[in-house]
Parts: structure tokens; sequence; C-alpha cells
């Protein structure tokens, strides 16, 4: 196993320069999300058209794999409606909780840079935090939602 | 040292290491370097071998049959608690209670004793416990209407001493206080403590999971009243403990647990419990973890506590210095006196990133808040990593650590 493929360059590059970083204010729903184990926090804001997500930006604190993942997200879901988000979030789970052994699904694009967090069941939670948030920001539109990894 | 005096041997830690089978094991194909006995230490093959001996020729349950089996296992049974209470210096068996563990004796503590608690009395802890000495306390307070305090710590992870004195008051019936921090690795001065307490008439729990394995303990010598450990940092098996009390205390506390063992009889209108320390051990016991116990603590006394403290604390001055040269690294906890533990971040690293990637390196770290969340806060950081030594660590392993420290700087410089 080589640490390159967990630690990839897409991954190094969004948690060194983080895409979307920062708050939309205002927003149409947000939410913060929280991995106790390891006091990574991020918080998420969200612009929406109907169902469709216009802008997102994310603020926080973690680790390499948790950064570089919610960057990875605010850049693949925008323009996307939920039925989409909802699909490639799917892709996303498969992906990081799959045997080794297996394939990459399908369809994940840049997103697939995370697919060596699979080889380290120890790190899953910090590369789907920000997925778990995301969910939480569209089920409680209109306010603001908090969700624990724990 | 005078002249008179016989130098020591020089401590063979080869030797040491080739009694821990665990060692020679290989991680992801490296060499592995065992950094986490903080967490638990491993066992050596005496330990192994003595719980072996036991379930194959020795079990049956204790305290109850007439049979030749039942009766040589409450002897196995019964020989270690006696091995704790010399390891301990006790005055009596009576006074050494089995439990499940370091947190468990606590919570018989605060459940327990707690029961005496009154709305305004105060309970002092430190401000470096393991979640194990806040969280039983917090919960016994809730019960009862007492006040948990909390000792400062300053800026190098060591007890303020000042304010622990005024913190001491007659409201205070308890100080319950770790002897080595588990996240920073403090010694702090519990003869001070201690000596404070009982003057001021507070009894002092002392929570000694980091200490009995690398230093020597005397209970009567510290005058404390409660003394908690585990058994799975000693070198011995998990899901063993000690509560060593004063038995003038344990005598005035009612059973924690009801069931079998703590009993001596039962009726529908009236029973009557156990002579100690049996009033505290309800239901049947983890034999083999006591026979494990015991052997762990024979086989920490053949290598020598002092000769191992010398060690380990030869291994936190070289790796201190080794760490320290790191760019970006930070050591969390400068105490003068200090422990084989040593926390740390890296600048350009997190934490978790961190023990990934020294795992790959074979190198085991624990990387977390170390059960200690408010140490964590109060040093600004979400977690920390943490290396911790013990008697079959070498310099090996510190190097290793060295060597993947840089590789984490390479990945992510
Ligand atoms: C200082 C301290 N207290 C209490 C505990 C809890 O011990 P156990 O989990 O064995 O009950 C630990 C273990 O990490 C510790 O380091």
């Amino acid at each position: 196993m080589d640490l390159k493929d967990l630690y990839r360059d897409v991954i190094l590059d969004h948690n060194k320069n983080p895409r979307n970083f920062g708050k939309l204010e205002p927003c149409d729903t947000s939410a913060d999300g929280h991995n106790p184990l390891c006091g990574d926090r991020l918080t998420l804001t969200l612009r929406l058209e109907g169902d469709t997500v216009s802008d997102v930006r994310f603020e926080g604190k973690g680790c390499a794999i948790s950064t570089a993942s919610a960057s990875l997200m605010t850049e693949a879901i925008k323009g996307l409606d939920e039925r989409a988000i909802t699909a490639l979030s799917d892709v996303v789970h498969r992906t990081l909780t799959s045997s080794t052994e297996a394939a990459v699904p399908e369809g994940l694009g840049k997103l697939a840079a995370l697919s060596g967090v699979r080889e380290y069941p120890a790190r899953v939670k910090c590369a789907s935090l920000c997925w778990h948030t995301l969910a939480a920001a569209l089920a409680h539109r209109g306010g603001s939602a908090a969700v624990s990894t724990e | 040292m005078s002249l008179t005096e016989q130098p020591l041997p020089v401590y063979d830690v080869e030797r040491v290491r080739r009694d821990f089978p665990i060692l020679a094991t290989t991680v992801r194909g490296k060499r592995l370097a065992f950094l986490d006995t903080a967490a638990s230490s491993q066992r050596p093959a005496p330990v192994i071998e003595a719980i072996v001996h036991y379930e194959r020729h020795l079990h049956a349950n204790v305290h109850r049959g007439v049979y030749e089996l039942s009766q040589k296992a409450t002897d196995a049974f019964e020989a270690a608690r006696e091995r704790v209470r010399g390891f301990l210096n006790a005055r009596s068996t009576r006074e050494v209670i089995f439990t499940r563990g370091t947190t468990e004796s606590i919570n018989l503590v605060a459940q327990s004793w707690g029961r005496s608690l009154r709305p305004g009395d105060e309970i002092l802890i430190s401000w470096m416990e393991h979640h194990a000495n806040i969280v039983p306390w917090q919960m016994a307070c809730e019960r009862s209407g007492a006040v948990l305090r909390v000792i400062p710590i300053d800026r190098r992870g060591e007890l303020d001493l000042a304010a622990f004195h005024r913190l001491l008051s007659p409201k205070t019936r308890l100080v319950a206080i770790t002897q080595i921090s588990n996240s920073l690795g403090t010694v702090v001065p519990i003869d001070e403590i201690i000596t404070a307490a009982r003057r001021n008439g507070s009894l002092v729990l002392v929570d000694g999971a980091q200490a009995v394995a690398h230093q020597r303990v005397d209970v009567q010598a510290l005058d404390c009243d409660f003394y908690a450990f585990s058994s799975h940092k000693l070198y011995g098996p998990t899901g063993m403990g000690v509560l060593w009390a004063r038995e003038s205390v344990l005598a005035g506390m009612p059973p924690w647990q009801g069931g079998g063992d703590m009993i001596r009889t039962v009726s529908f209108e009236k029973t009557t419990y156990n002579e100690l320390p049996y009033r505290f051990e309800a239901g049947t016991p983890n034999i083999s973890g006591a026979v494990g116990l015991a052997a762990a603590i024979d086989y920490l006394e053949s290598l020598g506590i002092d000769r191992v403290h010398a060690h380990e604390q030869a291994l936190l001055r070289y790796a201190t210095d080794a760490l320290r040269a790191i760019p970006g690294l930070q050591i969390i906890g400068e105490a003068a006196n200090k422990a084989g533990v040593i926390s740390f971040t890296l600048e350009q690293v997190h934490p978790h990133d961190l023990g990934t990637i020294l795992d790959t390196e074979g190198v085991a770290v624990r990387a977390g808040h170390h059960c200690a969340m408010p140490v964590m806060d109060f040093f600004g950081v979400p977690a920390t990593a943490r290396a911790s030594f013990g008697c079959y660590t070498n310099r090996e392993d510190v190097d290793q650590l060295i060597g993947a420290l840089h590789r984490a700087l390479e990945v992510f410089g």
C-alpha cells in the first residue's frame, strides 16, 4: 500500500487550497457537521434555486481528508438538483465503504480521488462528514441543522 | 550514588522485547514500532502463559464449589489478590477490590461513597483528568447537588498548585486526581495534594492508570483513600482492574452492585452483605484476568520497576530532543516532571492524517483527544498525536517515528 493512494495530489491540493471556502450570507439553508472522535467541524451554507444548488460554501477545521472531501463536494454539487445530489452521494458512500478489491464505481469524476480512503476504514468518517452535513442542510431547508457522526 | 552502591547492570531492552511475542509482528509489511503503551500495553509471554495455564488446568467458579477444581481456582484468584496487596503495599487484602478497570473502580466510588454527598459538598478534580475521572463525578454531582470544581493547569501542562490550595475548602469532600496525565505526561505532585487534602479533612482518590507500570506505588506511604488502576496498562489482560481503598472508608460504604458473592444471606425479607472486599464484588469475577494481572506484576517486578522507570526516562529525553528538531513540531505538555508520554502536533499536518501516515510506516501512535477533551480545548487543538513508552520500547522505535514524521512532511510538504 502506498500513501499516495490515499493522499493523491488532488487531495493534497484541495486541502491546501480549499475551493468555495467561506460562508454565504445570506443563504437558503445551512448545517453544522461535527466528528467528535477527531474534532473535525464544518459548516455548510447553500443557496438554492428551486431544487437546484446554485451556490455553496464550506468553512471549518479538519484533517486533509475531510477538508479535501468538502472542497471537492462543493465543486461537484454546484448546479445539481436534489435528486442528482442524492444519487451522487450514494455513489460516494458506496465507494468509501466498498471492498478494496471492487472496482471504483463510475460517475464520480474528480471525487474518485477519494477512493483510496476505503483502504483506511478509520478514515471513512472523515470523508463522509461533509455529505452527511449536506443531507442535513437539504432536509432542513430554510433553517439550520447539526449532524454528528457519532 | 554512594561509593559502596553497586552500579546496576545495563537494562537489556532487547531481551525484554523478546518476551513480547506481538513485537515480532509486522504491520503493512513494516517493522512494528508500538508507541501506544499509554492506551494499552502489550503482554509478555509469562502473562499469556499464566492465563492459558489457568484456562487449561484450573478453571471453575470461585468461592462456591467444594470440589477440588473450584478450590484451586479460588486459591489462584485469592493469591492474585494477595499479589496486588503486596504490589501496592496495602495493609490487607480486604482493601483490594477487583473491578473491570480504572473506569469501573472510579464509578464504584462515585456511586457507592458518592451516596453520602449532600447539596453544596464539593468534589475537586483537575483540568487534566481522563474522562473516566470527570464524568462519574459529574453524574454524582447531578444526583446529589454537590458541586464539581476544577484545578486549572498552566501552558506547560503543570497543575496550578496555588489554585489547588485556594480551591480546597471545608466543603471539599473529595479530591480525585490523576497521578500521571495520559494526554500530557505530567507527573502530578500528588504527595503535596494528599497531604493538604488530608489536613483539610477531605478524602483523596488517585487515578493510577498511567502510573502503576512506570513507578513504584505504595498506598500506605501515599496515604490516599482510594487508588484505581487497570491491568491492561500494566502488561496484564483487559477487563481487569483494581480499586484499593482504605479499610475504614470502605467499611462505611454501602454495597454497589447486588448479586451473588456480595451477600452473606438472602431472603425476601432481609439480605445481609458479605465482608470486605467481597461486598463490592457482585457476580462471578474475571478469574483468569486476576491470574493474568498477578503474572504481570510478577513480570514487571522481575524487571525491576525502578530500572524500567530509568529506561523510560532515558527514552523520554532521547525522543524529546529528536522531536524538537523536527520543523513545525510542537510538544504539548512540557512539565518539568514527565512520564514516557509525548503529545505533539505538527503544524503542517492534522493529527488524524499524521496517525494514518505513521501507521503506513509501521508506527502505532494514538491520534485523537485521548479522552481528555478539556485538555485539548485548553491548548486550542482538536487533537494531538501521542507517543508513549513502556518497558519494551527502544530507540529504534523512536527513530522509526522520527523517520515517519519526515515522511509526513514530505507528503504534505
Ligand atoms: C489516566 C487514565 N485514567 C483512566 C483511564 C481509563 O482506564 P480504563 O479504560 O482501563 O478503565 C485511562 C485509560 O486510558 C487513563 O489513562
